[in-house]
């Protein structure tokens, strides 16, 4: 396999003379999902956000389906096929949650399409369509995850981003939503999973990277991360 | 009952302007977090559009439309030459910008035009007067009035129903989120600029049509009022803006026609001292922005 959805070679991301990320390497197979692993501050939020063209890139590459996307705008990345529910959520709150898909959809080219996606996106998250009238910030996390997700997935695209999606979510919900993620996945979107949870996200992933203190501390097949003590013990807190 | 009559009318004429003018103000600020201190000169080319256009032999309904799309052009010319260089930088720089623009404009508003008052004259019939139930209502401030209300109105629905409003607004909350979604910056950045244009080239026909000329610094004292509106109202809230404008509209109003003529030099201080007491009150401003605690 030589295009990969997402390919990273030795990026750098600084924030002043704070080197959050050195030196990164990472990649998603076409339709696979990569868990993006390691404890807080870690780099794994500066990561994601530097792909989505969300933060400078001091030095190495970012391509997209075999592109290079590097220090390319938000608005090209996404084009590209990239989306993103990123930390914290970010869903609009003062917007209901249906102007929250119509603001996401309103970057596809044909409207007609938009819409359609809605209507689809209203139909795989019945939650959502009960509440479409609602704030968005009214709620529950749980939801906004969900809606933060539909967001994403209004552009159509090829590369899911999430970063810490379950965090702070009652255990049922974050079954809910690791079950959204395999579905994903099973549509053929490739998608880079950041993660604390490493127990949960090391047994849907198809492949894993650790980062510690910007680094990468160890990568490969999931289940020998999840099964190496030494490794759980420094960087994983499960 | 007919001065009551009279006096509402002229406090919420008064109070449409400044509400349009703390509006426009607002939506700049919500999203880009520019507080435009040059937005008082947006409005001034607008009242100089008219005076040329009238110059140049048009007639006045079309000097009026020619006055609000100068203004746009004037706030669209801003955003694109001065503004887009800054965009992302702090509260202070961009403050510090808009004041050169300001200034420059003036000088050149001063120097290329004229440093003293230009007349700008409307047909006689403009000017008139009606009468409801014994009370004498002016023509003009019916109709500020009611371009104000309608204006604003336009722009609710602007900002509800459309797509590009719903981004404004999402923009507002989150501007970083609106463009990992795709969403072109330069495209909703402009459109705040060129609305804050239009709500200032509307105030420009309302104040030059009441007062009949044009200064170089004919935008600066309402656009110091607007900015008291919006801190009133609550900094980057629309609503907080156009309910902060109508108040400081109202309280001048009330304060001239009821104030023994003694405090007549104390009348803005009167003014001002009842906004800082409700800010007491209300720190974040009467309506608060929903992101206020992120500014
Ligand atoms: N906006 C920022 N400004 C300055 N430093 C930041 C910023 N965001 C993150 N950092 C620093 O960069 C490092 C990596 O942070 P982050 O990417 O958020 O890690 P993670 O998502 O793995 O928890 C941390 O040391 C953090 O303090
Ligand atoms: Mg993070």
């Amino acid at each position: 396999m030589s295009e990969y959805a997402l390919e990273i070679r030795q990026l750098e991301v600084r924030y002043g003379p704070v080197r959050a990320v050195r030196g990164v390497d990472l990649t998603v197979a076409p339709g696979s999902v990569t868990a993006l692993l390691g404890a807080n501050g870690a780099g794994k939020t500066t990561t994601v956000m530097a792909v989505s063209g969300s933060r400078r890139i001091a030095a190495g590459s970012v391509s997209i389906f075999g592109k290079d996307m590097t220090g390319a705008t938000a608005d090209a990345i996404v084009r590209a096929g990239v989306a993103i529910s990123p930390e914290g959520r970010r869903i609009f709150g003062s917007l209901t949650v249906e102007e929250n898909l119509v603001v996401a959809g309103s970057v596809v080219p044909d409207h007609k399409v938009a819409v359609e996606r809605k209507a689809a996106m209203m139909e795989r998250f019945p939650i959502l369509a009960e509440r479409r009238r609602q704030l968005a910030g009214l709620l529950s996390g749980g939801e906004q995850q969900m809606l933060a997700v539909a967001r994403a997935l209004m552009s159509g695209p090829r590369l899911l981003l999430l970063d810490e999606p379950s965090l702070g979510l009652a255990p049922q919900m974050v079954d809910t939503i690791f079950a959204i993620i395999e579905e994903v996945r099973g549509e053929g979107i490739s998608v880079l999973l950041v993660e604390q949870n490493a127990t949960l996200a090391l047994d849907v992933a198809d492949h894993a990277v650790v980062l510690a203190n910007g680094e990468v501390a160890a990568s490969g097949d999931p289940a020998q991360i999840a099964n190496d003590a030494v490794l759980r013990e420094a960087y994983l807190a499960a | 009952m007919e001065l009551i009559l009279q006096q509402a009318i002229n406090a919420i004429s008064l109070g449409g302007v400044y509400a349009m003018l703390a509006l426009g103000l607002a939506i700049v600020f919500s999203i880009v977090r520019l507080i435009n201190f040059a937005h008082g000169e947006i409005m001034t080319f607008g009242g100089y559009g008219i005076f040329l256009s009238l110059l140049f032999g048009m007639p006045p309904a079309a000097a009026l439309l020619i006055g609000v799309g100068a203004a746009v052009v004037m706030a669209l010319a801003m955003e694109r030459l001065a503004f887009r260089a800054m965009r992302g930088a702090d509260v202070v720089s961009l403050l510090i910008t808009s004041f050169a623009v300001s200034e420059i404009l003036k000088v050149l508003f001063q120097n290329g035009i004229s440093a003293r008052p230009v007349p700008i004259s409307l047909p006689a019939s403009w000017s008139g007067t009606y009468q409801i139930g014994g009370a004498t209502i002016g023509v003009l401030p019916t109709v500020s009035i009611i371009v104000a209300l309608v204006a604003l109105l336009g722009l609710t629905l602007f900002l509800k129903r459309t797509e590009i409003g719903i981004a404004m607004r999402a923009a507002a909350e989150d501007l970083e989120m609106l463009l990992l979604l795709g969403v072109r910056a330069n495209r909703v950045v402009a459109v705040a600029f060129a609305i804050s244009g239009l709500l200032a080239g509307i105030a420009a026909v309302i104040w030059t049509a009441q007062r009949g000329s044009v200064d170089p610094m004919m935008g600066f004292f309402p656009v110091l009022k607007a900015f008291i509106a919006t801190v009133l109202g609550g900094l980057g809230s629309l609503g907080g803006a156009v309910l902060g404008g109508f108040a400081i509209g109202i309280l001048e109003v009330l304060a001239q026609a009821f104030l023994p003529e003694a405090f007549a030099p104390y009348r803005d201080a009167i003014v001002l001292a009842t906004v800082i007491a409700a800010l007491l009150v209300r720190p974040d401003g009467l309506l608060p922005a929903a992101n206020a605690d992120r500014s």
